[in-house]
């Protein structure tokens, strides 16, 4: 333990010590002309106490210490796997479903209305991931889609009357136009182009929502948005159907579990169709999909459509949950956070981006009493956790049989 | 023509801001491939360093009797400090992760944008700080037409910081240095280049840049926010990407394009709009040129 110790002691300190060095100008410079330490010194001190108990822990891990303690945990998790993949897949989906089913039962308000961003974020998610995970084209301004899929139904709703099953198709009509027009220019464009150009995009649509006031109400946003009108039969005078507003959380919240369910089985019937792997084949090396007869401008369109109308529909679902719109809910930090959701969860695997999102929206909300922190944690255990699992929690398994595979 | 000869000014000096701002993102670009998001961030640290310097300065009485030093003395710690700020972050949240995939560094990136700006919100409140505002009050007037002294300033200062940029990487050891380290990592090692300490210098560099563009902007507009990085972050991405990303004239270049673009659109189409202009620019650019105008100076890598 003290030779793991020795390996580090040095970069602490140095690091320490520049933190020390960061902090102080900061904190300890005054405007009227005074120079103090001590609040510098009392927030460090702080800062050294928590670093060091880390360091600690982690040195006598890195040295083999807690081996009584880790080696059950580790049998324990190697034994979860191998019955995880004993057992047949529908198994664990059957049971993932019946808790998704049952959870708002036992949850409260509180917390059905966590899940149902959780599921609206997922449900994001998986079309970012028909972009980047697939298609492997970095897209800085998804968010953008499920804006205008939102702006679609609001404006649709409030200006015309329509309802909302009506819009919901036309939401995601208008998304993929969206995502078609976006992405014909920027076809010809590769890696960090591409990146900026979609961010543009992104940032134009948000923009012209802002500040479009006969359309869109500028930043004030659309009120009065109509919730979801379901038509329920009822038996009180023979056989009829009664339509009514959808005002019960536990609705939306079974909704938008259909929705996400909807989006996973179609990325993952895409993600092992024909589509998808000439996604996989223009993401490995577009020139030689190009050569191996891959349309690669119609598959590269058609991913960005697809991403569209999948952030399209969640965007008209989210207008008719909050019953308002407006620009503050599409800027480029929400384009970020989903983006985040599907590296941090393992780009292509549809588990993993469930739980990216799971655990980027629990984060902040486990911190919530720590208001002023909560993003500051955030950004840090952001970058921790890239240190630690750059691949993502789940990393994707390789898409589709091989050859080779197969032989063996 | 009195008009567009003011917008002019005013565009060269905005655009003087953005090209600062550019040069980090296309030598870090150049050097190791990563789209740094928390440089942004350097740029705002700068603006706060700076006003906290003049601050002080101007507590103590120094302001008033040798407002030059102080002003120097402000730029120069902003500097150092946005300098230093960017080394501990380079080794950080990037060394680590230089042999991953290149979305891992990014979304690292992305993190300790987030962190940084919310460290400073915490260390120096929500509120805008306000800059000194008795600096540089005259200006020259050549009939409607009008330049202050801040804009001289912070125009010549520009200038300086961009010919001495240029000399350093072209005309000094340590800028070839560099430049080999952006064409070949191995290559370079092998003749005795150490690529951590180029990827240090570069963070450095452009972070230090940056931070005299945040005490600029902090000057022009008087006052600074703790999350003021991130749109004229995202604006001098696309100046770098404009210009043809790790190329170095091209960012200074595509700095003063977007600065133009930008304060031409305001004046004579519509103010509300000035953003989109800069992106409808970049995108036509790229439509036509997708490698940028002056062209990248690296090979094509996908993400």
């Amino acid at each position: 333990m003290i030779q793991e110790f020795k390996k580090v002691w040095k970069q602490y300190t140095i690091g320490m010590l520049w933190l020390l060095g960061l902090l102080w100008p900061l904190l300890g410079i005054h405007p009227d002309g005074t120079m103090t330490f001590q609040t510098t010194f009392t927030v460090w001190t702080y800062i050294l106490a928590g670093s060091f108990v880390c360091l600690v822990i982690y040195v006598t891990k890195v040295s083999g210490a807690l081996k009584f303690f880790a080696d059950p945990i580790s049998r324990g998790l190697g034994n979860i796997k191998t019955t995880s993949t004993a057992l047949p897949t529908w198994v664990w989906l059957a049971a993932g479903l019946i808790v998704a089913l049952i959870y708002p039962q036992f949850a409260g308000r509180y917390g059905t209305d966590v899940a149902i961003s959780v599921l609206l974020y997922i449900c994001l998610g998986l079309g970012l991931n028909v972009v980047v995970g697939l298609a492997g084209m970095l897209d800085l301004g998804y968010i953008a889609f499920y804006g205008v899929g939102a702006y679609t139904y609001a404006i649709l709703n409030t200006t015309y009357g329509l309802g909302f099953w009506v819009c919901l198709p036309m939401a995601a009509f208008f998304a993929c136009v969206a995502g078609c027009i976006v992405g014909y220019p920027t076809l010809r464009m590769r890696g960090d182009y591409l990146a900026i150009v979609t961010l543009g995009f992104g940032e134009i649509i948000r923009i012209i929502l802002n500040n479009w006031m006969e359309l869109t109400n500028g930043p004030n946003g659309i009120l009065g948005v109509k919730s979801i009108g379901i038509f329920l039969p009822v038996f009180e005078n023979g056989f009829t159907f009664e339509h009514f507003w959808m005002k019960k959380l536990q609705l939306f919240y079974y909704f938008a579990l259909g929705l996400a369910i909807v989006a996973a089985i179609c990325v993952h019937r895409l993600n092992f169709s024909r589509v998808g792997r000439a996604w996989e084949s223009i993401r490995e090396d577009e020139t030689a999909a190009e050569l191996m007869g891959v349309n690669t401008f119609i598959y590269k369109l058609l991913a960005y459509a697809m991403g569209a109308i999948f952030a399209g529909l969640a965007g008209a679902f989210f207008a008719a949950r909050m019953r308002f719109v407006s620009p503050e809910s599409f800027t480029f930090l929400e384009s970020a956070m989903v983006l985040c959701m599907v590296v941090l969860g393992g780009m292509g695997s549809i588990p993993g981006i469930i739980l990216g999102v799971a655990a980027l929206i629990a984060l902040p909300e486990v911190f919530r009493q720590f208001e002023s922190y909560r993003m500051l944690i955030f950004g840090a255990t952001m970058v921790i956790m890239m240190l630690f699992r750059p691949a993502g929690l789940i990393p994707a398994k390789r898409v589709g049989t091989r050859s080779e595979e197969k032989e063996g | 023509m009195e008009y567009f000869i003011q917008q002019l000014i005013n565009g060269i000096t905005l655009g003087g801001m953005y090209a600062l701002i550019a040069l980090g993102y296309t030598m870090v670009y150049g050097v190791i491939q990563l789209i740094n998001f928390a440089h942004g961030e350097f740029f705002a640290a700068g603006g706060y360093v700076g006003a906290i310097a003049l601050g002080y300065f101007s507590g103590i009485g120094y302001m008033d009797s040798h407002p030059v030093i102080c002003l120097t003395a402000s730029f120069a710690m902003a500097m150092a400090y946005c300098a230093y700020l960017a080394i501990g972050v380079e080794k950080i949240a990037y060394k680590p992760l230089r042999k991953e995939s290149r979305l891992a560094a990014l979304l690292s990136a992305l993190g300790m944008s987030i962190f940084l700006s919310n460290g400073m919100m915490l260390t120096q409140g929500v509120y805008d700080k306000v800059y000194p505002s008795e600096l540089f009050q005259g200006r020259f007037d050549f009939g409607m037409v009008t330049i202050s002294y801040l804009q001289i300033m912070i125009v010549s200062l520009t200038a300086c910081l961009l010919i001495g940029l240029n000399l350093l990487v072209f005309r000094t050891k340590i800028g070839m240095a560099m430049r080999a380290t952006a064409q070949d990592k191995t290559m370079s090692a092998l003749v005795a280049i150490g690529s951590n300490r180029i990827i240090s210098l570069t963070f450095a560099i452009g972070a230090g840049l940056a931070a005299a563009a945040g005490i600029m902007y902090g000057l022009y507009y008087g006052s600074v926010r703790y999350d003021m990085g991130f749109v004229p972050g995202i604006k001098a991405f696309a100046a770098a990407v404009l210009g043809g990303i790790g190329n170095i004239t091209g960012a200074m270049i595509g700095g003063l394009i977007i600065g133009m673009v930008e304060i031409f659109g305001a004046g004579y189409i519509s103010g509300e709009y000035k953003d989109v202009f800069a992106f409808i620019i970049l995108i036509a650019v790229l439509y036509f040129k997708p490698n940028g105008i002056m062209g990248e100076n690296i090979d094509d890598t996908r993400v």
